[in-house]
C-alpha cells in the first residue's frame, strides 16, 4: 500500500517544491518507487525543479479528463531510478481539479509506487486542500518568520479536519515539521526564530532543519534536486530529513553557529 | 556567554519579540478552530453591544465552543478593564 504525503505550508514561496523534489528524489534514491504529484494547477513549477520540463506531454488534468493515461502522463526521472513525476496543467480553470479525479489518480498511483510527494500549491484553496485531503502524512515547511509560522498553524487545524483521515475518524495525518532558510548566525543574534521556537509555538515533531544555502538556488537554477548535490550543505540536511523520515535516527545538524577563532573567545 | 554581553543593552530581541506575538495570535486562532463559522461575527457583535455601556478592549471578548460529551457550549469571556 503505497504512503501519501502532502507537502505544504499556507505560505507561497517558502520551499515547498523545493522540498517536494528533493524528499522525492531522496525517497527513490533510497530504493522506494516514488512519484512527486505537482497540485499546482496554473502555476506548474515542479517541473522545472526538477529538470524536466522539455518533456512534459500530458499532465494531471489530462488524465483526470481521460485525455491521456497515468503511463502517457508520467515522466520518469533520467537521474534517479524508481523516480517519476506527473506535471500540473497550466490550465486557468480552478475547478480542473476535482475531487473524483484526483483520487482515481492517486489510487491509479497507489498501484505501482512505495511513496506518493504531493507538492501543494500555497494558500488554502481547493488546489491544496485536494493534496492535503488523501494525505497519510505531511511535511509542514515553515521558515523561520511571523507569516509563515501562523499559516503552517492554519495548515495544521485543516490538516486535522478538513482530510479524509479526520473526516473518516481515522488515525490522524502523521505531522512533521521541516524548518527551511534557517540562518543560525542570525538566531544567535536574536534576529530570527529559533529551531526551539518554531517547534514549541507549531507543537509538531521536527524532522529536520535546512539551512538558508547557495545550494538551494543553484539547484533550481540547473533544475537538479538539491538533495542530488551531495556536497552542500542543504543537501545533505535534505539527505538527513529522508532518513529520520525512514526510520534512522539522525543527529540535527546545521542549527549551531559556524564559529571562528575569534567569535569562540568572544562568546564562549 | 562572553565578557561582551555585559555591553549588550537588556533591549528585548526582535526574535523574541516574533516569539510572543505569534504565541498570542496562534493561541487565538486556535480557540476558534473547529467552531462554528459564525464565531468571530458573533464576537464582533458581543464586542460593540458592551462598548456601549463600558470601554473595553479589542481583545477583551472571548468566545468559543467546548464539546462536552454530547453537548456543546458556548463560552464567552469577557475581561473588564481596571478600575481606578
Amino acid at each position: 500500500m503505497a504512503r501519501i504525503i502532502v507537502v505544504t505550508s499556507g505560505k507561497g514561496g517558502v520551499g515547498k517544491t523545493t522540498t517536494s523534489a528533493a524528499f522525492g528524489a531522496g525517497l527513490a534514491r533510497a530504493g522506494h518507487r516514488t512519484v512527486v504529484v505537482d497540485f499546482d494547477v496554473g502555476l506548474r513549477n515542479l517541473d522545472l525543479i526538477m529538470g524536466c520540463e522539455r518533456r512534459v506531454v500530458y499532465d494531471f488534468v489530462n488524465v483526470i479528463n481521460g485525455e491521456a493515461n497515468l503511463n502517457q502522463a508520467l515522466i520518469r526521472d533520467k537521474r534517479t531510478e524508481g523516480l517519476s513525476i506527473l506535471p500540473a496543467s497550466q490550465t486557468r480553470d480552478k475547478d480542473a481539479l476535482t475531487f473524483e479525479g484526483v483520487q482515481t489518480v492517486l489510487e491509479g498511483l497507489a498501484k505501482d509506487h512505495d511513496y506518493i510527494v504531493c507538492d501543494s500549491p500555497a494558500g488554502i484553496e481547493r488546489g491544496a486542500h485536494l493534496a492535503m485531503y488523501f494525505a497519510d502524512e505531511a511535511l509542514i515547511v515553515t521558515n523561520p518568520e511571523v507569516s509563515s509560522v501562523r499559516d503552517s498553524d492554519r495548515v495544521l487545524g485543516l490538516l486535522a479536519s478538513k482530510t479524509r483521515r479526520a473526516e473518516q475518524d481515522d488515525e490522524p495525518i502523521r505531522e512533521h515539521l521541516v524548518i527551511t532558510r534557517y540562518a543560525p548566525e542570525r538566531v544567535g543574534k536574536g534576529e530570527m526564530l529559533s529551531v526551539e521556537d518554531v517547534c514549541e509555538i507549531l507543537s509538531i515533531d521536527l524532522l529536520g532543519v535546512i539551512p538558508e544555502s547557495t545550494a538551494v538556488l543553484n539547484a533550481s537554477n540547473s533544475g537538479v534536486p538539491v538533495i542530488l548535490e551531495e556536497k552542500t550543505d542543504a543537501g545533505q540536511a535534505y539527505d538527513d530529513v529522508v532518513a529520520r523520515f525512514l526510520g534512522e535516527a539522525r543527529e540535527h545538524r546545521f542549527i549551531d553557529e559556524k564559529k571562528g577563532l575569534f567569535g569562540r573567545l568572544f562568546k564562549g | 556567554m562572553g565578557f561582551l554581553d555585559y555591553f549588550r543593552s537588556e533591549k528585548k530581541t526582535s526574535a523574541s519579540v516574533a516569539k510572543e506575538r505569534l504565541q498570542v495570535i496562534v493561541a487565538r486562532e486556535r480557540s476558534h478552530r473547529g467552531g462554528p463559522d459564525y464565531l468571530p461575527a458573533l464576537q464582533e457583535d458581543i464586542l460593540a453591544v458592551i462598548r456601549g455601556y463600558i470601554d473595553i478592549e479589542d481583545d477583551a471578548v472571548r468566545v468559543q465552543v467546548e464539546r462536552e460529551g454530547n453537548c456543546e457550549v458556548l463560552e464567552l469571556n469577557v475581561i473588564l478593564p481596571d478600575t481606578d
